[in-house]
């Protein structure tokens, strides 16, 4: 018969297994980040990492830069018009593999993806003028954000690593609908947005949207004052959208910062400056690129409140410190890696088919050009 | 020194564990015994050895004054004197004399014929210790993962550890630990107040006995846990404090590297939700 006692213990026993198949056991390694004894370090398990993913090879040798320009041998080329034909072939050939699924139906596999198959220079199919667009945004990233990228630089693979919409990307959340029953108030749902957390989840839109602010809640005076009239919920926002960094490149928050004092410059890691730089990035990709394109996306390719899908941190790095373990796969694609000649873009929509896109002109590297020591200066 | 009148009963020689009778004598009102010179011999040690490291380590802040671990690359090794190595002989002599004094304080209660209680309770404490500098640094497989002493380099390290997992609030033995230190603090004011308004009664009016103080948590709580009870209760809580906060510091790291709130994700992957 069962007694009390030993259902109880019984129950202590699972709860007891059910809490240890919950950990990880096993050796673990740890890298050291700051001066001994900071316990500023990474700590992981060998046993969960997770695959970088790996690089496919250039669709053949890359071609020499000789030859007949893409401008003049193909129409309607507006930017890649300045590398050599036999480049573009290779260039395009390339795309089609990174970002045409693999499983696409006839009518939309390889180059029908995205081109009308009659006449591959009509910019009938949204495809194309998205993909445009995009090449010139990854032309941007590489030229103008090398203080982030540096010399290893992305290519439309870092994100869509063989589909059509990158894995990792957000839209705006869908604002309350006044209900009280039910309403978590866009927090409170575990979810690895905010590394499972509490927090709110929609402070990407907040932080690198359309509208994004930066990220200051910490008062530089002593006592309350009204200089800095930031709450709890500024400081849960923010907490957010730093697990959400930490997240997407699998570290913890010593990655970059020394806790005893988050905002101080020079008590971080160099990690920090870089990851400033790549926040400047992901705002700048996700308005002057990615947001223009609004109108030009189908239905299916948005969002509950219209918007197209953004980028953030893990758009790229896909929960790896560099993306694709820091593979160098820019280099094999130099048509990727400057814009081209100013007066090569013309910016506007193609000829007669898709709407306008407004805010398409060549995109201002100025945020760029800011530097941490500004935002040092201006505040943190 | 005189003798206070009590004093007589508590001079028991015997009961040592170590050295027979060679260290069973006093000094003063204190007895010595085996571990006490060893505590002694630890202490001064280990003292000496922190004001050596402080003199080496460019400051007489007492608040920045920092005898760190070595760097992880040393590993399960020994470290060179001045990057770390000190820090391990510390260690040592710390050890060895919180360990000393708990086996000292087992042959007073020898000697008195009274359980154990006092020692094992200084246990957990010396576990919670060990723990954070001996048993997480060799799970991790580096002397380097213990804490440094110094007053704020100590408290930077607790704050990193809790940042390496993210928000270190849902470590659900960090959680016990917390609720048991607050209940601690909770059980020892409630009993403070209620033994100093018992023995200060107002003007013209006796102390008032335990039966007063019973029936005083009667009547706001329904029940009095007793005179005797409230110190099981205090002990109770108190280890608990002690030993949760070693339970949640060598979870971290050596059975768990990720965000302590992914760590709930068991309960959201059991298979009656899915």
């Amino acid at each position: 018969m069962l007694t009390l006692s030993k259902l109880t213990t019984m129950g202590a026993l699972a709860l007891a297994a059910l809490s240890l198949s919950a950990c990880d056991l096993g050796p673990k390694k740890s890298e050291q980040g700051g001066f001994r004894g900071t316990s500023v370090a990474q700590i992981t398990d060998p046993d969960n990492t997770i695959d970088p993913g790996t690089v496919p090879p250039p669709p053949y040798e890359l071609p020499p830069p000789s030859g007949p320009k893409a401008s003049e041998v193909y129409q309607n080329v507006k930017v890649l018009g300045h590398v050599s034909q036999e480049e573009f072939d290779y260039t395009m050939a390339a795309i089609t593999q990174w970002i045409v699924p693999a499983d696409a139906p006839p009518e939309q596999a390889g180059c029908n993806y995205c081109h009308n198959a009659e006449n591959l220079a009509d910019d009938s199919k949204y495809t194309k003028v998205v993909a445009r667009r995009m090449i010139q945004m990854t032309q941007n990233i590489n030229q103008n954000y090398s203080n982030h990228v540096k010399k290893t630089g992305v290519t439309c693979y870092t994100c869509h690593r063989g589909n059509a919409v990158p894995k990792y990307v957000w839209t705006d959340p869908k604002p309350s609908d006044g209900r009280l029953m039910g309403n978590k108030r866009g927090q409170n749902t575990p979810s690895p947005v905010t590394a499972y957390a509490s927090l709110p989840l929609s402070t990407a839109s907040m932080y690198l949207g359309l509208d994004a602010k930066a990220a200051r809640v910490q008062s530089k005076t002593r006592h309350p004052t009204t200089l800095n009239l930031k709450g709890t919920k500024d400081a849960e926002a923010n907490y957010a959208i730093m697990m959400h960094l930490s997240r997407s490149l699998n570290v913890n928050c010593t990655y970059c910062h020394n806790s005893r004092a988050f905002a101080q410059w020079g008590q971080s890691s160099p990690q920090r400056a870089q990851a400033w730089y790549g926040l400047q990035m992901v705002k700048n990709t996700n308005q002057e690129y990615i947001h223009p394109l609004t109108s030009v996306f189908p239905a299916n390719r948005l969002g509950p409140q219209g918007d197209p899908y953004k980028t953030n941190c893990a758009t790229c790095h896909q929960i790896q410190r560099k993306p694709l373990g820091g593979a160098q796969m820019a280099k094999d694609y130099p048509a990727l890696l400057t814009l081209g000649p100013k007066g090569a873009v013309p910016g506007a929509a193609p000829a007669g088919t898709a709407p306008a896109m407004p805010g398409m002109a060549a995109p201002a590297p100025a945020a760029a050009a800011a530097a941490p020591a500004a935002a040092a200066a201006a505040g943190n | 020194m005189a003798l206070l009148s009590f004093e007589r009963k508590y001079r028991v020689r015997g009961g040592t564990l170590v050295g027979g009778d060679l260290f069973d004598f006093w000094v003063g009102p204190f007895y010595v015994g085996f571990f006490g010179i060893t505590t002694l011999f630890f202490a001064s040690l280990g003292t000496a050895l922190i004001f050596y490291g402080a003199s080496q380590g460019g400051t007489w802040n007492p608040w920045l004054i920092n005898i760190a671990p070595p760097d992880l690359k040393y590993g399960l090794g020994l470290a060179p004197l001045k990057e770390g190595g000190l820090w391990q002989i510390i260690t040592v002599c710390a050890i060895g004399a919180f360990v000393s004094w708990a086996l000292r304080e087992v042959e007073i209660c020898r000697k008195l014929g009274m359980g154990y209680h006092v020692p094992v309770a200084f246990g957990v404490a010396i576990f919670a210790y060990v723990t954070l500098v001996v048993f997480r640094p060799f799970l991790l497989g580096a002397w380097g993962h213990g804490f440094p002493y110094g007053i704020f380099s100590h408290l930077d390290w607790v704050s990193n550890v809790g940042y390496q997992y993210l928000h270190f609030h849902y470590n659900p033995a960090h959680m016990l630990a917390v609720t048991f230190f607050f209940t601690t603090t909770l059980a020892l004011s409630m009993h403070g107040a209620l033994v100093l308004s018992a023995t200060n009664p107002a003007k013209g009016e006796e102390v008032k006995s335990p039966e007063y103080e019973d029936t005083f948590f009667r009547d706001l709580i329904g029940y009095s846990v007793g005179t005797l009870g409230i110190h099981r209760v205090g002990l109770l809580l108190a280890l608990n404090a002690g030993f949760w906060s070693a339970v949640c510091i060598i979870i971290s790291g050596p059975f768990w590297t990720r965000g302590w709130p992914e760590w709930w994700t068991w309960w959201l992957n059991l298979p009656i939700w899915m």
